[in-house]
């Protein structure tokens, strides 16, 4: 059983998991913080942006100049932004039997698996979990072609002048392989692949192992993947949360006795605690607007956003915030708000109530309703005129680099009355603002990060027992910057197995028993013996007939009828003969009795060893050996056969024949 | 008894004898006892018994097999226990052989009743009372009580078996009390058979390996130290103290905490010369013996003792440090020049005891961290104290339960993961650091002092109570920052931490949570209290948002944070540091606004709270002269009076008797000096002036509030209503005869008839316009002293009377029989 690791991103993984004669893609994430190195793509003319100086070398060579802007002390790429694709060289992908995605943030690379690697299988995900991403991915299609940029720099990424280049672009990995957004094409070419599941069903891949996918209650759809043939179960735990938010319980209790547990997707900001940050969030908001000041929420159209939502929802009538208008725009805003309100069987328990009564199951519906949260797909049109301010923007994308939070950085970064408030924990808050310095807008950092934290982990695993857990490399070390916070890693017995970027692992696990299936007819035959209270044994003689990984025992062909003892067998007829076979033996000797039974039997001068496996009967006399073991009994004596046969005898009066 | 009493008194006893008819209630016998208590602490027993056959009838009578309950039971126990605690009576009961059959084997003692704890809990207070004599103590023994009363010390009720400890230590001093004064001497037999019975008692159980029978023992010795100090204790000591100190050869130590009880009981005790009888040595091997747990309680006790050996309080001082010491020894921090801490420090127990587990860590520090905080502000605390030190581990502990301390030992990582987020910790830690700001420190701890403060501030993390304990350690830290000689004003590094910490302030006012608004406010309104009048502070809090985001939460969906914010917004205002952009025209206009404000949610508030707090405030500007109110008072009054007298909630009106009050005061004080040394007119004042001055109090309605009041359905409203009316009386007096009737508004006789109205229920219309004169004639007619002393009564003065409680007892029964006789 084998790991490919081709993403180094603890949250947005990417692993294939070889497994019987299976090959399985665990998620599809895409990293996308690679788009922190290029300028911000503005959707009206920037005059700021556009006149950014171009970057030249120490020795004033200015060749990179139309590749490189240089914009308070940062040197950004001036291009369309890049994404930095799972490792593709490390195992053919054509091979990929499944893809099986875990939720809808790691499912973003699916276009470049899908359509540029020769893949022929099927990708199994939720329902909900594939409506999100498509929003995902058509937003992040919108935001990046609506803006076209005709310049496409690749000067900075020969080896020999990114080392030349300064921080971070010296350092950025892989810089060869990083690519430009798909198409919608694509996209709609990949999504049709997929093939939508519900939780707990059951999907046989080729008779081998059969994949379940589980609530994993981190978002609407979100799924953790039980992969299981009839002897082994490894469980895929990807995104899981165990806080009451609005989506679906962690289904914890089907991940127990897992031979192996690969567990990714854990908080990134282990020391925000998720509550304490939506308060945060709420003060530093109603602060700024009691101030006359705009807050800017750059975040994804889809998730922590609802939960936001109901938040303020409780709190802008407490906080005399009603007649400040909220904004919510993006390309796919409306479908976002809609299908979050239709997923209902997806939903925690106290929001599938609601559907019942009925009511929607996300108070967004009533601030919609009551004109407080107003949506619209882009700055441009409707939005222009409605526009009011002090107000609260959400919009996209959280990176900073493109969508439409790039022209309200642009527009409120001057004001400090203003405040930026950065939700998604994907991206470093810092490096999004680079470009954007010097900025008199206030910044706060509140990441609200409901995946599992190292305390839940632990006791997840003290629950659930797997025999052994495997865990990206970033988990079992603390975080560089907080190097005493031993509490900040999983600790587990045995020690968790590390794996990073382009790392082939042997799991530690090898696999005993296949299951065979009886036919009926042959079952009937058989006579079984009671050879302990509740044991009972049978001899069998039978065909083994394996198709499509599955095992059946069948009858053997009826033996031709011997016509005569003279007449040869023919070779070709293959049967066993039953006729010989010698009896078989069960039961253990106990020793005493033994030695007795032999000093009855006039043998003296007996001598018994005991031996790590058993015990050595020594007839010193005879110059005899007799070698008892679990599952063997030696008698070792020089030529003499009677003697080993009345040896042979004594013993096999201590066992039990059928 | 008084004669009423003692007719009632045959039926009532019939009653209790009486099977087929259960007390219903427990407290009526409770308070008859209590009535019998008075009666013989007043007189003898033996006269009431005598003039009451029915009393010893009841008592032979409960003796008899039947079902009596264990209530009754009990109580004739008892009842008899306090007959017999005088010696006469003790006489007279014994000829019958009653008590012996009361309290002995032919008693209850054998019986099926015994199973009650209410009987054996009787039984044992009835000895209680009954030993008081030397007649007793041979009774007891006589009858073998003494045994018994060892083997309730192990009763499965709690009750019996604490009780059946100290009647031991009853007896015990009892015996002793045989002894002629002066030493008696260490000879076992020369003890009174009693005492002897008992200290052998003590003696064999602490021999014993059951740590509840030596858990006993101790009880009842640490009892016997607290409450008797004759010379015979110390004897006792002496000669019990080996037994004791061989207790702490064992491992673990058995009932380490009686054990520290009694030997701290033993201290504390006048009567013994603790350095004669080896206490302190003991004290110093238990100090060692014991586990830093069970340790700190003692050494805490010793620290407290008044005199005591500098060396043990030393060693003492050590072991409560411990583990203090240990958490700066784990995160790579030097305890500081102090030879205490330093000395404290390596102790592997502690450091074992402190990683155990998560539980036994977080105890021991909040323990460790209670103790000196009790005993940080003690006059015998401990010279010279660590200050330095224990502001470091105080601010090092609530780095280590955030996180932010980096330490560099294994013993220090595992100490963080345990306390990471240790909501106990951090609030206890920051009582600690409060209490610690009575002194000071150095300025570069001080400064960490403020910086961890405001961590926890700003922390999204910190919990609303832990948030409150910030806010409070932080305003004491404030406080007590040095200050410049000659003017209170914050010193310019506690002007700088008021810098940060008003950003902070801010944004905790905007908190989704209520309580964390509610201790911003708090905080705010402390903070305002004490700097209010300083130029730093105002110019920082101006320059803020804070009285802004205050005056919003006025209309905060939460009745405390409105409540709190109304208290702010008044002392804000009082101090003129409510100021909001005020325009030409109109000068003070925003000023006004905030009292329409007030007024607005004193009318139309849902809750009290806010309603309260709004009088509060109000009283407090007219007692100021605030702007506002001076302005038109009269007017003010008038509209605040109208809204309170029609609350719902009686502190609203109580308060606003209040306001009243002072209104009175500031008004005839124009009329009359306040001045006591002032020489007193000599003739009566002229009515003229008087009713003069009484008119602006007629004109804004004070006395129609007042006559309301008077008869407020609470009792507290009316109680305050009286007293101001007789202060205004007392203030009038002297202008009495020469007023003029009225001529328009109503006369005496008719406010006379409303008032009788008002005080039979009916509130209906109102008196209108009152003259002077008129309000001087009511009052003078209503009889106000008789009203006081109505109202000063219990509400069930009426009902209390023996007589009473005999008479309910037997109406409840009887009623019972009423309807017995129906069924038949």
């Amino acid at each position: 059983m084998k790991l490919y690791c081709l993403s180094g991103h603890p949250t947005l993984p990417c692993n294939v998991l070889k497994f019987k004669s299976t090959t399985i893609m665990l998620d599809c994430g895409l990293d996308m913080t690679s788009t922190l190195n290029f300028l911000p793509l503005p959707l009206v003319q920037s005059p700021r942006l556009s006149n950014l100086p171009g970057w030249s070398l120490k020795d004033g060579n200015a060749f990179l100049d139309k590749e490189l802007k240089e914009c308070s002390g940062h040197v950004f790429v001036d291009s369309v932004p890049e994404f930095c694709l799972p490792e593709t060289e490390l195992i053919d992908l054509s091979t990929v039997d499944v893809i099986l995605i875990s939720n809808y943030h790691c499912m973003m690379a699916l276009p470049y698996i899908t359509e540029h690697t020769g893949f022929t299988g099927t990708v199994y995900a939720t329902e909900p979990t594939v409506q999100i991403g498509r929003l995902l991915m058509e937003e992040l299609v919108n935001f990046i072609e609506r803006v076209p940029k005709a310049q496409s720099a690749s000067l900075w990424k020969n080896k020999d002048i990114q080392r030349l280049l300064p921080s971070p672009l010296k350092d950025a990995v892989e810089v060869s392989t990083w690519r430009r957004c798909y198409t919608m094409q694509e996209v709609n070419s990949a999504l049709s692949k997929i093939q939508l599941v519900g939780y707990s069903q059951k999907i046989e891949l080729f008779g081998a192992v059969q994949v379940t996918p589980l609530s994993s209650g981190y978002a609407l759809g979100s799924s953790n993947w039980i992969i299981q043939s009839h002897y082994e179960k490894v469980s895929y735990v990807s995104g899981s949360s165990l806080l009451t938010t609005h989506p679906q319980p962690m289904d914890q209790a089907s991940l127990k006795n897992s031979d192996v547990l690969i567990l990714t997707g854990l908080t990134q900001i282990p020391t925000a605690n998720p509550d304490g940050m939506v308060g945060e969030f709420c003060s530093n908001l109603a602060l700024t607007v009691r101030n006359g000041g705009n807050v800017l929420v750059p975040c994804y159209p889809s998730g922590v956003i609802y939960d936001l939502l109901e938040c303020l929802y409780q709190y802008i009538d407490s906080a005399g915030l009603s007649n400040i208008p909220f904004y919510f725009i993006s390309p796919v805003a409306n479908s976002s708000l809609e299908f979050s309100q239709i997923f209902a069987e997806w939903l925690c328990h106290n929001k599938q109530t609601k559907v019942y009564l009925p009511e929607p199951p996300f108070p967004h519906a009533e601030l919609i309703q009551t004109n407080k949260l107003k949506h619209y797909p882009s700055l441009h049109g409707d939005f222009s005129s409605d526009f009011r301010q002090p107000c609260v923007v959400f919009t996209g994308h959280p990176s900073l680099r493109f969508g439409d939070v790039v022209h309200f950085m642009e527009l409120w970064g001057k004001s400090s009355l203003n405040t930026v408030i950065f939700t998604e924990p994907d991206f470093s808050y810092l490096e999004a603002l680079a470009p954007y310095q010097p900025l008199a807008m206030k910044c706060i950092y509140c990441p609200i990060d409901t995946r599992l934290n190292f305390i839940q982990v632990s006791k997840l695993l003290k629950e659930v027992q797997p025999l052994h857990v495997v865990c990206p490399e970033q988990y079992t070390q603390p975080p560089p910057a907080q190097s005493h916070r031993m509490d900040l890693m999983i600790d587990c017995q045995p020690p968790a197995m590390s794996y990073r970027r382009a790392e082939v692992l042997a799991l530690p696990f090898k696999r005993r028993y296949e299951k065979i299936e009886i036919m009926p007819e042959l079952a009937d035959a058989l006579v079984p013996m009671e050879i302990k209270p509740g044991i009972s044994l049978a001899t069998v003689s039978a065909v083994l007939h394996t198709k499509d990984n599955k095992h059946i025992l069948q009858p053997p062909p009826r033996p031709t009828q011997p016509t005569g003892g003279k007449k040869r067998k023919r070779a070709s007829d293959d049967i066993p003969d039953c006729k010989v076979l010698k009896p078989l033996l069960s039961g253990s000797i106990p020793v005493e009795q033994f030695v007795q039974t032999l000093e009855k039997h006039g043998f003296s001068d007996i001598k018994v060893e005991d031996t790590a496996k058993g015990h050595i009967v020594l007839l010193q006399e005879a110059e005899t050996l007799i070698q008892i073991e679990e599952d063997s009994t030696h008698i070792i004596c020089d030529n003499d056969e009677m003697l080993r046969v009345r040896l042979r005898d004594l013993v096999l009066k201590f066992l039990q024949k059928f | 008894m008084d004669p009423e009493c003692s007719q009632l008194l045959p039926a009532l006893c019939a009653v209790l004898a009486d099977p087929r008819q259960p007390v219903a209630d427990d407290t009526c016998l409770e308070k008859l006892l209590d009535w019998f208590k008075t009666i013989t602490k007043a007189g003898s027993s033996l006269l009431l018994l005598q003039e009451n056959p029915c009393l010893v009838e009841l008592l032979c009578h409960v003796l008899k097999p039947q079902d009596l309950s264990s209530r009754v039971l009990s109580f004739s126990l008892r009842l008899a226990g306090v007959f017999a605690a005088q010696e006469d009576c003790f006489q007279y009961l014994q000829q019958g052989e009653l008590l012996p059959r009361l309290f002995g084997e032919p008693g209850p003692l054998g019986g099926a009743a015994w199973t009650a704890p209410s009987v054996r809990s009787g039984w044992i207070q009835g000895l209680r009372s009954l030993a008081q004599h030397p007649s007793a103590l041979h009774f007891l023994a006589d009858c073998g009580a003494v045994d018994t009363i060892f083997s309730l010390q192990g009763d499965s009720s709690l009750f019996v078996a604490s009780a059946a400890g100290q009647l031991l230590v009853h007896i015990l001093g009892l015996s002793m009390q045989g002894l002629a004064e002066g030493h008696p001497s260490l000879q076992a037999g020369d003890w009174p058979v009693c005492a002897q019975k008992i200290v052998g008692h003590i003696e064999e159980s602490l021999h014993s390996t059951a740590v509840p029978q030596i858990t006993q023992a101790l009880n009842v010795l640490t009892t016997t130290f607290g409450h008797c100090h004759d010379p015979w204790t110390q004897v006792l000591w002496v000669r019990l103290s080996p037994l004791v100190g061989s207790l702490l050869e064992k491992d673990p130590v058995p009932a380490a905490h009686s054990l520290v009880d009694l030997l701290l009981s033993v201290a504390r005790s006048p009567g013994l010369s603790s350095s004669s009888c080896g206490l302190w040595e003991t004290l110093a091997q238990t100090l060692n013996h014991l586990s830093p747990t069970q340790a700190g309680p003692l050494a805490l006790g010793i620290l407290k003792l008044q005199d005591c050996p500098q060396v043990l309080r030393a060693q003492a001082f050590v072991i409560l440090l411990q583990p203090l010491a240990c958490v700066l020894k784990a995160t790579g921090q030097d305890p500081g020049p102090s030879d205490v801490l330093d000395s404290a420090t390596g102790d592997s127990l502690t450091v074992d005891a402190l990683l155990s587990s998560k539980a036994a860590c977080v105890g021991l520090l909040c323990r460790t961290l209670a103790h000196l905080e009790l005993l940080q502000p003690l006059p015998q605390r401990p010279c010279p104290w660590p200050q330095e030190p224990l502001l470091g581990a105080a601010v090092t502990l609530l780095q280590l339960c955030r996180g932010s301390a980096s330490p560099a030992s294994d013993v220090g990582r595992h100490l963080c993961a345990l306390l990471l987020g240790c909501v106990r910790v951090q609030r206890a830690a920051l009582d600690f650091l409060g209490t610690l700001s009575q002194e000071t420190g150095p300025q570069e701890l001080v400064t960490e002092v403020f910086a961890v403060l405001l961590e926890y501030l700003r922390s999204p993390d910190s919990s609303p109570t832990v948030l409150k304990k910030a806010f409070q350690a932080t305003f004491r830290w404030l406080l007590s920052s040095p200050k410049t000689p000659g003017c209170c004003d914050l010193e310019p590094h506690a002007l700088l931490v008021l810098r940060e910490l008003l950003p902070v302030l801010q944004k905790r006012l905007c908190s989704p949570c209520w309580e964390v608004r509610d201790s911003g406010l708090e905080f705010l309104t402390q903070m305002t209290r004490h700097w209010g009048g300083q130029a730093g502070f105002r110019h920082a809090l101006l320059a803020s948002e804070v009285p802004k985001l205050t005056e919003q939460l006025l209309r905060d969906p939460e009745s405390y944070v409105r409540a709190s914010a109304v208290t702010v917004m008044g002392q804000l205002s009082s101090q003129g540091l409510h100021v909001t952009p005020v325009s030409p025209e109109h000068p003070g206009g925003q000023q006004k606004s905030l009292l329409v404000e007030l007024l607005h949610i004193l009318s139309t508030d849902s809750e009290g709270f806010p309603r309260r707090a709004v009088m509060q405030v109000f009283t407090q500007w007219l007692r100021d002269h605030h702007a506002d109110v001076a302005g038109d008072t009269e007017q003010f009054m008038a509209r605040v009076l109208q809204v309170a007298s029609q609350d719902l909630d009686w502190e609203v009106r109580a308060q606003g008797l209040e306001l009243a009050l002072v209104f009175l005061e500031q008004t005839l004080g124009q009329f009359h000096s306040h001045c006591p040394y002032a020489v007193t007119p000599p003739v009566a004042a002229p009515a003229g002036p008087l009713a003069q001055a009484l008119q602006p109090l007629c004109r804004v309605r004070l006395f129609e509030f007042a006559f309301r009041a008077l008869f407020d359905c609470d009792r507290p409203v009316a109680q305050k209503s009286c007293d101001l009316l007789l202060f205004l009386r007392a203030k009038t007096a002297s202008s009495s005869g020469s007023l003029q009737e009225s001529r328009s508004g109503p006369d005496v006789a008719s406010v006379e008839a409303a008032l009788q109205r008002w005080q039979a229920g009916d509130q209906g219309q109102p008196l209108g316009d009152l003259e002077p004169e008129v309000v001087l004639a009511v009052l003078r007619s209503v009889d106000l002293e008789g009203l006081r002393g109505a109202l000063a009564e219990g509400s069930d003065h009426m009902e209390k009377s023996p007589q009473s409680l005999l008479q309910d007892m037997l109406a409840t029964v009887g009623v019972l029989g009423e309807n017995e006789a129906d069924c038949y």
